[in-house]
């Protein structure tokens, strides 16, 4: 059984609909990443697993099972002893998160106190600990400390102490290093990858950093206008991305033949942008994707299954691989294997994140083909 | 937060006495240019006004004397902290004022101390229900206490309590001549003060729960309120811990703006109820021509008014850490 | 080179004038501001026209003491102890009540723009300076202050009027030093400057057009303050004898509160609706010029 699943989830606002028809699953331990950009449903998809939504927002349909209890039938009193214990959040802003008017000790310790129903000391004990646990120098001064004393690196880590105080099964970051520099965020990163081993600490990582999910993700869902497009396994998904957005993303193709360095040649970028998916029957993508039939228009895709631990909302890319497959042996740059081979930036595995950043992943680049003018975005080119 | 305090202490005397001698001479000319004095005030209501009495009063009075020798005088008396002596009472001023402070003092601190309660109970509801009817209702009830004058509320209180159901006394602060004691003292001057109280905190009620409405709505949408709902707390305890912690810091800051408002509305209150008060007796030294009194009661006033906002800072400070973190 | 400061001035003007036609109709738009408008209309009417509706002097004795509203249809609202018309009483007094208040209001911003200016734009000692006298009329309860200078003249309209002005000045002059401490620094300040302008010329053309918009919020609250006070004051008597106003006909009928409590109900009412109309033109015009988003 899953540890989380979430099934057919749709979440309305006034005026628009957020999250459509999303499923996915997390298995116990392991890191999914939910990617995408500004606006894409991510960040409400996280709140609705805890239930956390504004006033205003409706869960429209769905359901989330948490260890098979669905979360969206549970009463208060049961969401509320669920959450911090068994499911935790992190923030975006670690200095709007923290309440600037308690020291961190109160914070931390509340939530221990909440759940695990500790004595003062023993609670102020706990809190040092946590705090040690996440690098804090000098917990036990520090713990009363007030939220504008410490750096936002170490804000963050106080959002983390707390979160993990229960030990919880499931902790959702919701872009946990956007606010932060580079080398704080990786050393933010390591510390939850860290405690998510010590911990046995599933993680939903939401982020539209691709280099973030590269080096430190299992598995990753791409979605698109509050849908997911695409799901894979981390590896498989870099070595070769399918669904047309998601190669506009890494700027990947499938070229056989190609060895061209991205810098030879100019960028391109994915047209349109991603208001084109309002009021879209079909596809949210096909305003803007190259691959775009008449049936595409008609109804959304579904996610269907490419190979194991993969799905694609896209029938085009689907029929054009599967046909591929039968004539050809998949493209042979390693997709799959641990090690990057030679040639191509597409299956160079990245051991770091500023590798990955400097290999020009940020969203819709696309290195054209050699010694050509750079031509108009095609979806990543023939399969 | 003891240093805190000492510190505070020591910025507010080094800068608050320029400022309370400023008042002092201040005020004192500005009595000087009232028309007549006491011993013009005296005479008429004796009925003996003939000159040599009235020269006799003035000497007596040290009324005669050029401005600027009667301003060193009281300066002088005031550093023994001798306030002078009242011609109309006959007594020292000092021990008129004394008498009279402690009444005034109780009032406005019921007054204020039932305007921050009501208030911040009545924002919080405002803001809980926001946008729907018992905010609307809410709302207007508020505006109306807002534009409304104290002392009429404070009349119309009269009217209901007092005449109509013959629950409240309007008038004094205490049964005089019953010689009660213990509990049933108590509730004498409870029943005394409700009234008064009300009349005057009508008015800051309005104030404090709109502010409070508008800070605890500014707050809801700050990130730590999901922080602190992630962990699983109890809403009630949210909004109480996390929530109005951080939205009392504006009101704190109103509040000390107000104890000078708060002072002269005691004015027209106390002479309505018949409150034996400081601010009765400003009114009543202010027909009387009675300069002494009227001086030490600015003066005094004045003080209140310093004192109280000292207070009102360390309350700030307590409230929020991150004052004074330079 | 002339077309440039020409232009530039422009910019600087440009900030302060807002688009008229657009302001205009989000200020109808306020359902706040309308209904605050449309009762101060109602208002200001009523002592527009006071002597049309009711000639003579309301102070009259024209008919039989304490009579009841309803009770005769020549006295639709009663008459006072001395026989005196409530209604005519109630119309006259709005007059007084307005006038009172917006020369107060009118007072208190003149004097406490230019010190706050002043102590904004100039800052070093002239701030110091200015902000220690604030301070002292900050100190003293205003009222009392009220009372101390109103004692100091004769009881009358203009009196009263200038003695509330005095003590209000202060809120406001804190209020607009703050507004110019901030728009000093502005480019488009520091442009008006490089032209060679005058501290004078700046002041008054430059910032002040665009320190307005809570000053403007502030003096509606002041109006409606100066009413209050002066309510106050008459209630203590402390009031012109030949001008009615809502507050002496609460104070005379203090002494008849046990059996003619309309006397005091009635002003009180028009006070409170006065005054209300005020605060709604007041809340009103806040949303309109610093919009938020909250419910």
């Amino acid at each position: 059984m899953s540890l989380l699943a979430v099934e057919n989830l749709s979440v309305a606002f006034p005026g628009h609909v957020a999250v459509r028809e999303v499923s996915f699953a997390i298995e116990p331990g392991e890191t999914l990443a939910l990617v995408g950009e500004s606006g894409c449903g991510k960040s409400v998809t996280a709140f609705s697993v805890m239930r956390l939504l504004p006033p205003n927002a409706r869960i429209v349909s769905g359901r989330i099972l948490f260890e098979g209890a669905d979360l969206l039938a549970a009463s208060a009193p049961e969401m509320r002893s669920i959450r911090g214990k068994q499911v935790s959040l992190i923030q975006q802003e670690p200095m709007t998160s923290l309440n600037p008017v308690l020291s961190i000790g109160a914070q931390i310790g509340e939530v221990i106190r909440h759940h695990d129903k500790l004595s003062h000391r023993a609670t102020r004990a706990r809190s040092i600990e946590l705090l040690d646990l996440v690098s804090i120098p000098d917990a036990h001064r520090r713990i009363d400390d007030y939220p504008h004393n410490l750096s936002g690196g170490m804000r963050q880590r106080v959002m983390i102490a707390m979160a993990v105080a229960c030990g919880p099964k499931l902790l959702i970051a919701d872009e946990p290093t956007t606010a932060l520099d580079v080398t704080t965020q990786a050393q933010v990163l390591d510390l939850l990858d860290d405690l998510r081993r010590k911990l046995s600490m599933a993680v939903l990582l939401i982020t539209h950093d691709l280099g973030v999910v590269a080096q430190w993700a299992d598995r990753i869902n791409v979605m698109y206008a509050g849908r997911i497009v695409e799901q894979a396994g981390i590896e498989p998904f870099f070595a070769r991305p399918m669904h047309p957005y998601s190669r506009g993303l890494l700027g990947a193709r499938v070229d056989v033949d190609a060895d061209e360095h991205y810098s030879a040649n100019r960028l391109s970028e994915i047209p349109g942008s991603v208001g084109s998916a309002m009021g879209e029957a079909g596809c949210p993508f096909a305003p803007r994707c190259p691959l775009v039939e008449a049936s595409c228009r008609a109804a959304p895709p579904p996610l269907l299954a490419f190979e194991a631990g993969r799905r694609v909302a896209c029938p085009v890319t689907l029929a054009a691989s599967s046909e591929l497959r039968d004539i050809l042996p998949p493209p042979s740059y390693g997709g799959g294997a641990p090690e990057g081979g030679g040639g191509g930036r597409q299956h160079k595995r990245f051991s770091n994140i500023s590798d990955l950043k400097s290999a020009g992943t940020p969203t819709g680049a696309l290195p054209p083909r050699p010694s050509r003018a750079p031509p108009p975005y095609d979806g990543g080119g023939k399969l | 937060m003891g240093r805190r305090i000492l510190t505070t202490l020591r910025r507010t005397a080094i800068h608050a006495g320029p400022t309370v001698l400023g008042i002092i001479v201040l005020d004192f000319l500005l009595l000087q240019l009232m028309p007549g004095d006491a011993a013009d005030v005296i005479a008429s209501e004796s009925g003996v006004a003939t000159a040599e009495t009235m020269a006799a009063l003035r000497e007596r009075f040290g009324l005669d004397q050029p401005v600027l020798t009667q301003l060193m005088n009281f300066l002088g008396h005031l550093v023994q902290f001798d306030l002078g002596f009242s011609p109309r009472y006959n007594m020292s001023v000092l021990d008129m004022i004394m008498t009279r402070l402690p009444s005034t003092v109780l009032l406005m601190a019921t007054a204020l101390s039932l305007a921050l309660l009501l208030g911040i109970v009545i924002g919080s509801v405002m803001a809980a229900w926001a946008g729907r009817w018992p905010d609307r209702v809410l709302s207007v009830v508020v505006l109306l206490f807002y534009s409304m004058p104290g002392f009429w509320v404070g009349l119309m209180a009269i009217v209901l309590f007092s005449v109509k159901l013959g629950w409240l006394p309007s008038d004094g602060s205490m049964t005089i001549g019953a010689n009660l004691t213990g509990f049933a003292f108590l509730s004498d001057r409870l029943e005394h003060l409700i009234l008064p109280a009300l009349a005057l905190a009508s008015f800051f009620v309005a104030v404090y729960a709109r502010l409070v409405r508008a800070s605890m709505l500014e707050v809801q949408r700050q990130d730590f309120m999901r922080t602190a709902q992630a962990k699983g707390l109890h809403p009630f305890f949210i909004q109480l811990r996390h929530a109005l912690r951080n939205a009392l810091i504006p009101v704190t800051t109103v509040a000390g703006m107000h104890l000078g408002n708060l002072l002269g509305g005691a004015v027209v209150v106390e002479t309505l109820f018949g409150w034996p008060g400081m601010g009765r007796l400003a009114l009543e030294a202010v027909l009387a021509r009675d300069f002494s009194v009227l001086l030490g009661v600015l003066l005094l006033s004045s003080l209140l008014v310093i004192i109280a906002n000292v207070v009102i800072d360390l309350l700030h400070a307590w409230l929020d850490p991150r004052i004074g973190a330079a | 080179m002339s077309v440039e400061a020409g232009k530039l001035a422009d910019f600087g003007n440009r900030a302060a004038q807002p688009r008229k036609g657009r302001r205009l109709r989000a200020f109808l738009r306020n359902p706040t501001f309308v209904a605050g408008v449309i009762i101060l209309s109602f208002f200001v009417l009523l002592a527009l026209f006071a002597d049309l509706l009711f000639p003579g002097d309301p102070l009259d004795m024209v008919g039989p003491p304490v009579l009841w509203p309803g009770e005769s249809v020549e006295f639709p609202l009663g008459t006072d102890s001395l026989g005196r018309d409530v209604l005519a009483g109630l119309v006259h007094g709005a007059r007084a009540s307005l006038l009172v208040g917006l020369s107060a209001a009118a007072i208190g911003l003149a004097i406490g723009m230019v010190v706050g200016a002043a102590a904004g734009f100039f800052g070093g000692w002239v701030d110091t300076l200015l902000m220690r006298v604030v301070e002292l009329f900050q100190t003293t309860p205003t009222f009392l202050l009220v009372v101390v200078i109103v004692a100091i003249g004769e009881p009358t309209m203009q009196t009263i009027a200038l003695a509330i002005g005095i003590a209000s000045w202060p809120t406001v002059a804190r209020l607009v030093r703050a507004q110019f401490r901030s728009l000093r620094e502005a480019d488009f300040v520091m442009a008006a400057r490089s032209l060679g302008y005058s501290n004078l010329r700046i002041i008054a053309q430059e910032i002040l057009p665009n320190a307005l918009p809570p000053v403007i919020v502030a003096a509606s609250v002041m109006i409606a303050n100066a009413i209050l006070t002066e309510a106050g004051l008459s209630f203590l008597n402390m009031r012109d004898a030949n001008v009615v106003s809502w507050g002496g006909m609460i104070g005379n009928g203090r002494d008849l509160l046990r059996t003619a409590w309309f006397l005091t109900a009635l002003p009180g009412v028009a006070i409170a609706a006065a005054v209300l109309s005020l605060n709604l033109v007041g809340d009103g015009l806040n949303e309109i010029l610093n919009p938020r988003s909250d419910p």
